[in-house]
């Protein structure tokens, strides 16, 4: 009697865990579609912003802020999975959003693993010292425009030069 | 109890507490995803006649909200409401040359620190300045008044504006009151109530905006009005239908944090034909005549008789000077900042200080930290508070070597040219003291303006010593 209720019980939660895991969109986030990232609306404006900007056709989501390796790639997927959902669900994160620094360790590694040729005079060595330069610091437009996140006042680029001489 | 059925309970309880937990979870998603399939929902009709905002409310609820909340006391280093929970401090006793400044006009009666949106009519309701005459044009910015506009004007607000000045604030007030539409202003003086864009609705902006267009005075910040400038100008410059979203989130602010005349001898004016800097505006006073033929004043000051200028509030005017309004940033982008609700973005209603809302107002773009922001502003006011407290010694200064001379014997057309220079440099003293943003609008501009004052009222004090020496 007991195993049957608990059966019950048990197939109840897993119906439910699942259906919520399908209405979630769970699999997805398994997959490297940058549409995911948009899913829990938060980075709607992100994913807005990466489509205009200069490495829409270079890169995608993962390419930028997910380590290369399965497992470290697996591990930075689950920790920042749980941080987002439980930050949107409990709404208790801080705007404007900004990076943590794990986060923007991955994110150089990344533009090194595509652009190191170019850069070792610059960087080699310097990945982890405290004064080493980071690549967005200057070039902090080419994966979301100048504003992505709530966005703001309009780019310089996107208004009218009429009557700006004086 | 069995150890096996306190096991099973325990389990049953789990399972239970995780079953509860994903309902949660599911629920909640299921909410976000409707918020951003439909940011709101449409649950009463609000039309042109809807003053209270309450009644707004029920379908925006998130934006009324942060409305309501603009009656919550904040405070600044230099701006907002100390004093008693009652009534905000005078600024008139903090600063004693304001109110010298200021003798012979209401201002030196009563003069307080500033309070939120939601006290707008009341405030003005309670100040000790309606022991003097004061002219109905005052309630085109301290209360919901386009319904009155309409039904004085016969349905043009224009001529209903032009209606306005002749009666007392008093007699004005009564007809608000009795009309219904006693509240502060809300959401339909800037809202469409049929698509929710924003809109200016107030007839002096609208007046004043056009005068300006018809200038040729440098626009930098409002590219549509050089647009309209360089085509036909078949019809006027329309704000509503010329101006960008962008523009429009800083005009319906420019309906009111403006300088105007508000007095009783001719309609409420906003004096921009000349140009929005302070030496225009100054220009577009002195070449405007009240309907008897009298050369404008603001009022005439108690103590040397000179026929001065009283500034209001040019905080749209100085914004337009400064290198925000030059990089499009909009007065809403600062002070009401987007923010999210849930899945959905809304605008900050909570009108405030940008200081109050560091990381929404200014960190979007600014990437610091909030105590460095708050230091680079804190820099800037603090030097032009430090300027505009020497404005005030000199001027005093001025009002002194008038004083004496006078004593002496002086008459008024020995007088004359240091009055004169009082004129201009209470003006732009007065430009800076009244503004809002303790320099921040526009600090080289402000601290131009101030530089000037300080000028002419040393300038002034030498005239009268030197009517003296003579």
């Amino acid at each position: 009697m007991r195993r049957i209720a608990l059966a019950a019980a048990l197939g109840v939660l897993l119906g439910l865990a699942g259906f919520t895991f399908r209405y979630a969109e769970g699999l997805s986030y398994f997959s490297t579609d940058p549409r995911a990232c948009a899913n829990c609306h938060i980075m709607r404006r992100h994913y807005d912003a990466w489509q205009k900007a200069s490495h829409h056709a270079a890169a995608t989501c993962v390419d930028c802020h997910l380590p290369q390796s399965f497992f470290a790639k697996y591990f930075a997927k689950a920790r920042n999975g749980w941080h987002h959902s439980k930050g949107f669900t409990f709404q208790d994160f801080e705007e404007p959003i900004r990076i943590k620094p794990a986060n923007a360790a991955i994110l150089q590694a990344n533009c090194l693993r595509c652009h190191e040729d170019m850069v070792h005079e610059l960087v080699s060595g310097a990945r982890t010292d405290r004064d080493a330069v980071e690549c967005v610091h200057c070039h902090a437009t080419v994966g979301h425009g100048e504003r992505a996140g709530l966005g703001g006042p309009p780019r310089d680029d996107e208004r009218p030069t009429e009557g700006r001489t004086k | 109890m069995t150890r096996g059925r306190a096991f099973f309970l325990l389990l049953l309880a789990g399972v239970a507490a995780a079953t509860a937990g994903a309902t949660a979870l599911l629920v909640s998603i299921f909410e976000r995803k409707a918020e951003e399939r439909s940011p709101y929902v449409r649950v009463v009709d609000v039309g042109e006649d809807d003053t209270d905002p309450a009644k707004w409310g029920k379908n925006w609820p998130a934006e009324y909200d942060s409305y309501l909340r603009t009656a919550i006391t904040t405070r600044t280093r230099f701006g907002g409401h100390g004093g008693s929970e009652a009534m905000p401090e005078e600024k008139i006793e903090r600063d004693p040359w304001l109110k010298r400044m200021f003798l012979g006009y209401a201002f030196s009666i009563d003069y307080r620190d500033r309070r939120g949106h939601a006290y707008m009519l009341a405030d003005q309701e309670a100040t000790q300045r309606l022991t003097k005459p004061q002219s109905g044009s005052c309630l085109h910015c301290h209360a919901s008044v386009m319904p009155l506009y309409r039904q004085l004007g016969g349905g043009d607000v224009f001529k209903g504006l032009d209606e306005t000045y002749k009666h007392t604030y008093q007699e004005m007030s009564k007809l608000l009151h009795d009309s219904g539409h006693a509240h502060p202003v809300g959401c339909v003086d800037c809202h469409d109530p049929k698509t929710m864009a924003l809109r200016v609705t107030r007839p002096a902006f609208i007046r004043g905006i056009q005068a300006l267009a018809q200038s040729d005075a440098p626009v930098p910040a409002l590219a549509s009005i050089a647009e309209w400038r360089r085509g036909k100008r078949a019809r006027p410059y329309d704000p509503n239908a010329d101006a960008s979203r962008q523009e429009m989130r800083s005009f319906v602010c420019g309906q009111c944090h403006v300088e105007y005349y508000c007095a009783g001898k001719m309609p409420l004016t906003f004096p921009w034909g000349k140009g929005l800097r302070a030496d225009d505006v100054e220009a577009f006073w002195d070449a405007t005549t009240f309907p008897d033929g009298h050369a404008f004043y603001d009022y005439a000051h108690a103590e040397t008789g000179a026929e001065v200028l009283k500034a209001q509030h040019p905080e749209f005017e100085l914004w337009n000077q400064g290198v925000h309004a030059r990089s499009g940033v909009s007065c809403a982008d600062c002070h009401m900042p987007y923010m999210r609700e849930g899945a959905t973005k809304v605008s900050d209603h909570w009108v405030r200080s940008p200081l109050l809302n560091i990381n929404r107002a200014c960190q979007t773009c600014h990437r610091f930290s909030e105590e460095e922001i708050k230091a680079r502003v804190d820099v800037i006011q603090q030097r032009n508070y430090d300027l505009l407290q020497r404005g005030g010694q000199a001027l005093m200064a001025l009002l002194d070597a008038v004083q004496a001379a006078k004593a002496k014997g002086a008459t008024p057309e020995q007088l004359a040219p240091a009055l004169k220079l009082q004129r201009r440099a209470q003006w732009r003293l007065d430009f800076i003291a009244a503004e809002n943003s303790m320099g921040f609008h526009a600090p080289q501009e402000a601290a131009r303006i101030l530089g000037e004052a300080i000028d002419y009222a040393r300038q002034g004090q030498v005239a009268a010593v030197t009517v003296l020496a003579h």
